[in-house]
């Protein structure tokens, strides 16, 4: 007989309290869990299996038990030429790599979540990687394509400095309005402070992220009204030789 | 890192851009990236079948053999491919841990073969997905035990003593395997036979007897025919405790005897014996007396050394104590259960026979079991409609733990089975070791002897250099001149124990004929194998027979040279100075000369055997044959 280890057997209450899978032992997975007026419908013979619209151009999105296949499948690759700066082979090795992580074609919000906190194991990611994939997502419909991956990409590494300074902007900028508030680059600063975690020399003050945005505003806002808009940002960036010479930097990196 | 990570990471590094504008300091220098730009397709070809991967996938696991420079070994520049001379069924599998990062185990594999692949790809099981990893655990578990339980039978206890063992050694052995010597056997069924006496006459002394005259009333054959039965009783219980004494003498470890399962038993069946002749014909405590002689139906439980079956239950029972555990404790959680509901029940209902809860144990124990002896009723309708979930559930967790011991019972007996299967075989395997082992050593050995004969005699070194591989010839090279380094020979089993066999006391060589020699061989009973010896000597007399071996080789008597004590170098000594031979005498020194006497009980040519040289070609030879004749030679002390 397989022996069980006796911890797992009887003392194990949480399959009465229903709150785990009792055949795998993992916690219920929320996307099984449904309003009782959706149980209801579901068992009425005449109810049919409502897809959420799906997201994509096939396939779809169905309830627990049921098969679901989101694919999504890129445009073509000349499309993605004309669109992007990268070549054709350099586009090729980057779409091998992405649909092997994503044989569904799109990325969400949790593996970049999961991506990140690998690349940060020390502090906690979550935070800029929300924001990251907020400014990947340039659709906004919770999903990363490849064309959308592509595109950021080649602004990020083929793209002129103002390109990349425009991404940056984009990125700080969390409601997209055009200027960014110093709440907004407060939680910025955070979400980067959060990524070094706790174990760091010197160690973190509560205020570092603070003092941070004050010294950014500072140098950013030139009319100093509080928030910093586009021109002041290109202006400051472009006057600052540090960041026009670390602009180049991440050009190789694919 | 996954597979995966390595695949975003550029990612990660170009959304770095994000940071530029924030940061403080100035950024470090990226690091120079040599490897190149683009992207290459890998041929690989295992044993024919052709796999093409692209080397970054190859590359996402540095620390595996295709992943790091390591398969530049294999690389054929011929056909430009890298070629694996293994399985590329299983290569499949491994390719496909690199294409998804997911190692995964083919069920119909064998475990040992699947992980000599991954450790030579460099792999370790532990990143077996989880789909397969319980299966693969399994299977290596199964594997484990069964190789632990083949080394446990190699081991066996079947194998013959040392030779140097105590008595108590041999008497412990004796119990253990019975079947080792006549002596042990004849104790073993000896003792089985007393077993079941003792059991019957317990059982048949309680039968009622016709009465002796003038009595009424039936009397146990216990009390009728009570001396008999005492009579029987002591017999039995004095074998058994002669049997345990001994037991306990021969015991290795006594403090372990003591406690093992077995002894406990032996003591409980005889102890009532001697507690009651102990105890005086006192009425009050033949009452506990009486309660002891129950104890001595514990005696069928000896037979558990007489019977394998009996001890794969006790152990398939305790293995599972777990699942009678579970058993015992939801009966007894029901039997509560459904003994209080039948109670209040019936509790309305005049001669009720549901008196108490405890009472109704009992109804609910015999439901439950689907007994139903009918000595307790329920009559309410609701007492009814109770008892008969009760009878329903009594059923269900009966049944649910059954299956579970079942199989282990049946794992445990095969298991047995398999042990028992291997030691059958282990004569066959070992008598085939020894052959092949023998085999090795002839073949050296007549290559050995063509190495010498092919200076005179190049016609018969033609005949047997024939059907020996490249491979043998170098490695009988390698052993000779390891025999050349140590200036010491190789002989085989059987005239290294004849050199032991013939060590005599020394002094009183005889020149008497070969057979008073190995009479003599057969009185000293000194030496390293002196019972072998006395074995070999009887089998020598017995089958006297030569067998011609190869070709035309003559065979020749081995040289048999009495001395004190002879290591097997002997020979190079005695090669090296024929004339003058100080053997490693110990205490004595004589000097010897080599006296041939060539009268072989059998049809060999009457040759007298030449000095020196030729004794060593003629030893070589002569240990070709599995069979053959010796003479002896006498080396008479001048």
């Amino acid at each position: 007989m397989k022996s069980r280890s006796q911890d797992q057997s009887l003392s194990d209450s949480r399959e009465l309290d229903r709150s785990y899978d009792p055949l795998t032992g993992n916690p219920r997975s929320k996307p099984n869990k449904k309003t009782i007026k959706q149980r209801f419908l579901k068992l009425l013979p005449c109810y049919h299996s409502g897809s959420s619209p799906s997201i994509n151009q096939t396939g779809s999105i169905t309830d627990e038990g049921e098969l679901s296949t989101v694919c999504y499948r890129p445009e073509g690759l000349d499309n993605l030429v004309q669109q992007t700066k990268f070549s054709k082979k350099e586009l090729q090795v980057l779409y091998r790599g992405f649909k092997n992580e994503c044989p569904s074609g799109v990325v969400n919000e949790d593996t970049f979540k999961t991506i990140y906190s690998q690349f940060f194991p020390l502090g906690d990611s979550s935070m800029y990687a929300h924001f990251l994939f907020e400014a990947f997502d340039t659709h906004n419909n919770g999903l990363v394509s490849f064309e959308d991956f592509a595109v950021s990409l080649s602004i990020i590494l083929r793209g002129s400095i103002t390109d990349k300074l425009n991404w940056a902007f984009n990125l700080y900028d969390l409601n997209k309005d055009g200027c960014i508030t110093k709440e907004e680059m407060t939680d910025i600063m955070h979400s980067i402070y959060n990524m070094m975690g706790k174990h760091t020399y010197p160690s973190i003050k509560e205020s570092a992220p603070k003092e941070h945005v004050d010294i950014f505003f500072q140098k950013m806002d030139k009319n100093k009204d509080g928030v910093v808009t586009i021109e002041e940002f290109l202006e400051t960036c472009q006057k600052d030789q540090n960041i026009m010479q670390s602009m180049n930097l991440f050009d190789n990196v694919i | 890192m996954a597979a995966g990570v390595a695949t975003w990471l550029p990612f990660a590094r170009a959304a770095a851009v994000g940071w530029l504008p924030l940061a403080k300091k100035t950024m470090p220098k990226p690091p120079v990236d040599n490897s190149s730009r683009s992207d290459e397709i890998l041929y690989v070809n295992v044993s024919g079948v052709r796999f093409q991967t692209w080397k970054n996938t190859l590359d996402r696991y540095p620390d595996t053999l295709l992943g790091s420079s390591e398969k530049e070994f294999f690389y054929n520049e011929d056909t430009q491919e890298y070629f694996f001379d293994r399985d590329h069924e299983m290569f499949r599998h491994i390719l496909n841990f690199y294409r998804t990062g997911k190692l995964h185990y083919p069920r119909h594999e064998c475990i040992q073969a699947f992980d000599e692949e991954l450790a030579f790809y460099g792999i370790v099981p532990e990143i077996i997905g989880d789909c397969c990893m319980e299966e693969y655990r399994d299977r290596k578990k199964e594997n484990q035990e069964r190789l632990a339980e083949d080394t446990e039978a190699n081991e066996s206890t079947d194998a013959p003593l040392p030779p140097h063992s105590t008595h108590r050694e041999r008497l412990w052995r004796a119990f253990e395997n019975p079947h080792t010597s006549t002596m042990a056997l004849v104790f073993y069924y000896v003792t089985g036979f007393f077993i079941a006496v003792s059991v019957i006459a317990n059982v048949v002394e309680t039968v009622p007897c016709r009465p002796p005259k003038g009595k009424v009333g039936d009397l146990p054959c216990g009390e009728k025919y009570h001396l008999a039965f005492f009579c029987m009783d002591t017999a039995c219980v004095l074998i058994f405790t002669f049997e345990y004494l001994m037991r306990l003498f021969a015991a290795p470890s006594r403090c372990k005897f003591m406690r093992s399962v077995m002894s406990v038993i032996d003591v409980v069946a005889i102890m009532p014996y001697y507690i009651g002749l102990v105890m005086p014909e006192n009425e009050d405590v033949s009452g506990a007396f009486v309660t002891l002689r129950v104890f001595r139906v514990f005696r069928i439980f000896k037979f558990s050394r007489h019977s394998q079956g009996l001890r794969i239950l006790g152990y398939t029972l305790k293995s599972c104590a777990s699942e009678l555990g579970f058993l015992l404790f939801s009966l007894t959680m029901a039997i509560i259960i459904f003994a209080t509901v039948m109670f209040y029940a019936e509790k309305g209902t005049k001669s009720s026979t549901f008196t108490s809860i405890p009472a109704s144990f009992w109804y609910t124990i015999v439901t439950m079991t689907t007994l139903g002896y009918g000595d307790m009723v329920p009559s309410t309708i609701a007492g009814k409609i109770f008892g008969s979930i009760c009878s329903l559930s009594g059923v269900l967790v009966i049944a649910l733990p059954v299956p579970v011991i079942v199989s282990n019972f049946s794992r445990i007996y095969h298991q047995n089975q398999r042990a028992d299967k291997m030691r059958a075989q282990q004569k066959v395997r070992l008598a085939r070791i020894r052959m092949a082992k023998k085999g090795t050593t002839n073949a050296f050995l007549q290559y050995k002897e063509d190495h010498t004969l092919g200076d005179r005699d190049s016609g018969s070194t033609a005949l047997c250099v024939k059907n020996r591989s490249a491979f043998e010839h170098q490695h009988h090279h390698l052993l000779h001149c390891l025999e050349k380094t140590t200036n010491h020979e190789f002989t085989d089993e059987m005239t290294y124990s004849e050199l032991c066999m013939t060590e005599s006391v020394g002094f009183r060589t005889s020149r008497s004929t070969s057979l008073s020699s190995q009479q003599g061989a057969q009185n000293n009973s000194t030496g390293c194998c002196p019972r072998r010896a006395r074995r070999r000597a009887a089998m020598r007399l017995a089958n006297s027979t030569v067998s011609v071996s190869r070709g035309s080789v003559q065979e020749l008597d081995t040289l048999h040279f009495k001395t004190t004590a002879i290591p097997p170098q002997t020979r190079s000594s005695l090669n090296a100075q024929p004339d003058d031979l100080k053997l490693n005498c110990g205490e004595q020194d004589f000097s010897a000369a080599i006296i041939s006497i060539p009268t072989p009980p059998a049809n060999t040519p009457d040759e007298s055997l030449p000095p020196s040289p030729a004794p060593l070609a003629g030893i070589l030879r002569n240990t070709r044959a599995t069979a053959y004749t010796h003479d002896t030679v006498k080396i008479s002390s001048l």
